[in-house]
Formats: structure tokens, sequence, C-alpha cells
């Protein structure tokens, strides 16, 4: 099978959903070339530097009966136009009665790793999963990137599309036939029976590596990525703990109050689960801090391969 | 007031609808101050004129957007009264199915795109329905309403930017009611004129007295036909003024000098317009008109009723319409 970027595939997904539903349009603080030259500039749309109203304008497009996508290029952007996020395209289903649908995706990357500093390196998405009304991805390969965006535009809700900075360029197969990935199907990445590594975005393939590095030791770990944050696939994470009586979660975001969080409350509040459970849960996190510059401060602050092995060696008991 | 060659029909229609915002708020105001409405109420009353002269100049298909004070556009816009006040009793059979109350009252099938409890919040959204017009090609258009608070804020300025930039179908009615809940906007703005801001974003801005219907309906006719040509957008400021405080919450402060709110009560834009009519012989005389205001208290009425009539929408309906299936 062929192999293409984790950027590619995304932007393959748009290519075809916009070649697929003429009501689809693209705004963006810089217009997608390969958008551009094939769908033209009106319908892909260079802007103002103006997240806020792009993305009211993307509710108002998609009440119109349009399917907007808004390209906020990094998250770090979409704190500008929070109001837009928070108080009207998470709540103006709901609030109106569900009297019409929205079908809206903003897209933004996320993560750090790669020198940008405090503004530019964060991982967010607690803060919009803690809002009802809001679906989001967090695709980890190329594959999934494309699968999950080609469903996450034809959804009649708004959602967020989550790409992690680090992730762009790296290959992955990807198949030329059309395919699609639903939300809320979690992704085992492989197999174990002595713990559970529940891991976001990036940290999939760190707790891939981490995997490698205990199984010479003589422990099993089972990887599973959710995939998507709204729905969680909260029975594939639960039966896995059920299964191996230890977790992990790898989440390159801070601690407090992140989906690392919510994934061990998920575990820990199901009775069978709980029961299940043959030592405390461990996060491997971002340091709660924002992210530094210099090299020697970033790398401590993340997560990595190592602290996931260790975590787990934690759990199994093994250290 | 002149009339603008506006059929005399056509101007006590625009009358009735006046009359039965006013009477709808009204009704609505004492059932809120007598626990049967929750919340909070704003009352549009004063500036009725804004709403009906605009939405007098659209079609069904063209799109608006409201304020927190959103009764006076829904029903300028054609909303039904019963909906509307079964919505404000929070009842199963409102707007909203009871999940928006008076600041999120909308009706997309008549192109109003809700009441919004954000000030400046809807003017973006607003003009993506500008844009999908545009996308659309079929000569709709889209009206932003907001008041002199909004324009000092972020939402306002992006949006006029990128209207103008992109020539989108839209109208932005600026209701300058002269205070943001108690600020004036003597020392919130530093200019008095808020249509004067239209040329810093290249496009046509108009100053109107807002209670003066004829006006309004005017300058918004002559901007959605440039908008519905292709020409761009408009802003339109409207001189007007509430005659209530902020809220209809008893204990609502209001400092607005007494001089001021009086000397508006006496440019009130419905008394104007009767008075307009009534000069003229034949068009309305005290009769028809108390006929048409007892018409509308009895569909104010009606609307009560059927609000009472409808239950309340069961609990378990709290975690229905979350996220569309």
């Amino acid at each position: 099978m062929r192999e293409i970027s984790y950027a590619d595939a995304g932007m393959e997904a748009l290519l075809e959903e916009m070649e697929r539903d003429p009501n689809t349009f693209h705004l963006s603080t810089d217009a997608p070339v390969p958008l551009v030259d094939k769908f033209g500039d009106s319908r892909v749309r260079g802007t103002p530097i103006a997240e806020g109203a792009l993305t009211g304008m993307g509710i108002g497009a998609a009440g119109s009966g349009f399917r907007p996508i808004i390209d906020w290029r990094m998250i770090t952007f979409s704190f500008v136009a929070m109001d837009q996020i928070v108080n009207q395209a998470s709540k103006i289903h709901y609030m109106f009665g569900g009297q019409t649908k929205f079908p809206l995706l903003y897209r933004a990357t996320v993560g750090g790793g790669v020198r940008m500093a405090a503004q530019h390196s964060q991982s967010p998405y607690s803060m919009f999963m803690n809002l009802a009304g809001l679906k989001m991805i967090l695709p980890s390969t190329p594959y999934d990137a494309k699968g999950l965006l080609k469903t996450a535009i034809r959804d009649d809700n708004p959602v967020i599309s989550f790409e992690s900075t680090r992730l762009l360029t790296m290959l992955g197969q990807v198949p030329e036939e059309e395919y699609t990935i639903p939300l809320g199907i979690a992704d085992i990445k492989r197999e174990g029976k002595d713990v559970t590594i529940v891991a976001l975005a990036w940290l999939v393939h760190e707790s891939l590596a981490a995997a490698e590095i205990l199984e010479k030791e003589g422990i099993s770990a089972e990887v599973i990525d959710p995939r998507s944050l709204v729905p969680m696939d909260t029975e594939t994470i639960r039966e896995s703990v059920r299964k191996t009586g230890r977790l992990v979660v790898a989440d390159e975001a801070g601690p407090t109050c992140g989906a690392s969080a919510e994934i061990t409350a998920l575990v820990t509040e199901d009775e069978g689960t709980f029961k299940c459970l043959k030592s405390a849960i461990r996060r491997v996190c971002a340091l709660q801090v924002p992210i530094p510059y210099s090299p020697t401060l970033e790398d401590a602050v993340f997560p990595d391969r190592n602290k996931i092995a260790e975590a787990a060696r934690q759990v199994v008991g093994s250290n | 007031m002149v009339d603008m060659d506006i059929s005399p029909q056509k101007q006590r229609e625009m009358l009735k609808i006046m009359q039965k915002i006013r009477r709808f708020e009204e009704r609505a105001s004492d059932d809120y101050v007598a626990g049967d409405i929750y919340g909070t109420v704003h009352c549009y009353i004063g500036e009725e004129a804004v709403a009906v002269g605009v939405c007098s100049a659209l079609n069904i298909d063209d799109q608006i957007i409201s304020t927190h004070r959103g009764h006076g556009h829904c029903i300028a816009k054609g909303a039904d009264l019963n909906r509307m006040m079964a919505e404000l009793y929070g009842r199963e059979t409102g707007y909203c199915k009871g999940k928006g109350g008076s600041m999120h009252i909308a009706d997309f099938s008549i192109g109003m795109l809700g009441a919004n409890g954000i000030v400046a919040g809807g003017i973006s959204i607003i003009t993506g329905a500008g844009l999908a017009a545009q996308l659309e090609g079929k000569g709709r258009v889209a009206v932003s309403f907001f008041g002199d608070g909004a324009s000092g804020a972020g939402p306002f300025h992006e949006s006029l930017n990128i209207a103008a930039a992109w020539k989108l179908p839209m109208i932005y009615v600026c209701e300058n009611n002269l205070w943001a809940v108690n600020t004036s906007a003597k020392t919130a703005l530093s200019i008095e004129d808020i249509g004067s801001k239209a040329a810093g974003y290249g496009m046509p801005g108009v100053i109107v007295d807002g209670n003066d219907i004829f006006a309004v309906y005017e300058a918004a006719h002559e901007a959605v036909s440039r908008a519905r040509a292709g020409d761009g957008p408009t802003l339109i400021e409207c001189k007007t003024y509430r005659h209530r405080r902020h809220t209809e919450r008893p204990t609502q402060p209001d400092i607005r000098p007494q001089a001021e709110i009086d000397g508006w009560i006496q440019k009130d834009p419905i008394e104007r317009l009767v008075r307009h009519l009534q000069k003229q012989q034949g068009q309305l005389s005290s009769e028809e008109w108390q006929k048409i205001d007892d018409e509308i208290l009895q569909e104010i009425e009606e609307s009560v009723n059927f609000a009472k009539a409808s239950p309340f929408p069961s609990p378990d309906r709290a975690t229905e319409d979350v996220f569309a299936e």
C-alpha cells in the first residue's frame, strides 16, 4: 500500500469531501493551495486574521444549509474565538431546541515538540470536552486522520479536529480507495495482556515504542488509541482494563482536568472495571507548566516512551 | 414623517406589527413579574420601528439575527406568537421546546437565526449566513441587528471588515438606544454617530431617525437593493431609545435621566405612525385603531392561553438535542 504523510492524508480528506459535497467550503487565514487550485477562490477563501468572525461565520453558514470547514491552523488561535465556540457553536443546536443542524468542521494543530514555546505548543482538548455539544477527533496516524476527517465533515454537528503538530510529516499507509472511520470507535493499536496503555495522538507512537521495550522485559502492553474524544469509546477502554487489570494513560496535555483524568474516571467509576484493577492507575502527562522553548526544558516537560515504560513497570509491579 | 409612497395598506400593516410587539412585551413583562415567565425579559418597547421598518423590506427567505432584546425582531420577521409565548413560559410547545427562553428564540424556517445572550455574539454568525447567501447566488440577503454596545466589540469590526472585503449581501443595523445597560454611549464610544464607522470599512453608512419607520424602511430598502445586486453591505444606524429599563427585573437599576426618557417617549414610533395615518383622510379612524388594538390584545391573550395549556417538557428531555442525530 502507498505511504503518505499525516498532513497529506488530511488534505486528501478535504479534497475528496469537497468534491463529494458542493455545499462544503473552506475558510482559513491562508488558503491551502491544493484546495484553491481545485475548487477556486470563492469556495476556498483566504481570510483576514479574524478567527472569532470565521468561527461564527461557520456557524451561520452551517445553519443556512452549508457544510463549512474552518481551519484555525493552530489551536492557539481558537482562543480568540472562544465566545463563538463556547457560547454559540457548542450550544446552538440545543438551545434552539434542535430545530436545525449545524454541520461544521474546525481544524487545528495541537501539541508541542517543535520548539514553539508556550503559546504554540498547547493541547487544550479537555477545555472543549468540558462543553456539551462539540464532537472532537484526535487522530494519531495518516490512515486515521483521513478516515476520521471524512467522517467529521459528513457529521451534522460541530466537530473539532485536533491534529498533532509532531505527526504532520509522519508517513503511513493510506489506501487509495474510499474509506471512512466512525467517530467513537477506539483502535487497539497493539494487543497485550499485562497492562493497558491508553494514549493520545503523538503518545500513541511513544506508547507503542514503550511496549516494545516492555516486551523485552516480559511485560505485555496493550495500546489503545481512543481516536475521538467526544464521543469517547468508553467500553473498549474498560474492556481492556478488565482484561489486563492495570491502566496507564499517556497524554501530551497537563494532567489537571485533562482527558487523562476523564479516562481514569471512566474506568474507576465503573464497578465491574474497578474490581478488576490490580494496582493504582498512573497518568503520564506533560508537567503542569506552560510549555518552555529551550530543548532541555521542553523535553523535560513532555512525556516520552521511557516515562511511559517506567509507569507501566510500576503498575505491573516489576520495578 | 414622509411616507415615501408606501401604500396606506402597508403602513397599516407596519403599525399592526409594531403594536403586536408592544402588546406582546407588555404582557411578557407582566407575566414575568407575576412569576409565570422565568429568568429575565428584555423589552424592545420604544424601538419597534427599527425591527418592523427593516423587516418590511425583506423577503421570507432573507435572514436576520437578533440580540438579547429579541422579541421585536422575531415578531417583525413573522414568528408565531403562540410558540414565542410558550417558549417564555418554558413549555414543550415553545420554539425551542423550552430549552431557550426569551434570549434564545429562533425560527430558522422564517430566516430568524436567533436571539443571543451575548452582546455582539450574533454579528459574525449572520455574516456567515450572508456568505452562504453569496455562495448560493439566489439574491438572498442577511441582516444583523445589534446595539450601540456591540459596536465597540470585536465581532463588529471583524465582521464588517470581512463583509465589505467580500461584498457580502449584508445589512448591519445598529439600534443605537444610547445606553448599554447603564453605560452611556457618550462615555463608551469615541464618536457620536456609529453609522460613520462605515467609512472605515469601505461601505455606505446611513444614519436615520430610528423612531421614524418610513426613514428606517427607506434606508433598509436601499441597502437591501444594494446587497441583492451584489454591491455589498451597508451599515444603518438607527437612533432610538428603549422606554423601559435594561430588563424587566423589578430591582434592575436605571440611571438614565427622567427628562431624557420622557423626551423620547414623546417621539414614540407607534404614536407617530398613528398620527401620520390619522392625518390622511380615511386611513385610520380612532375606531379602526381601537379595533386593531383589541384584535392584537386578543391574539396576545390567546398566545398566553396556548402557553398555559401546553405541558412543561418532561425532565428526561433535558438530555435530548445536545447533538443532531
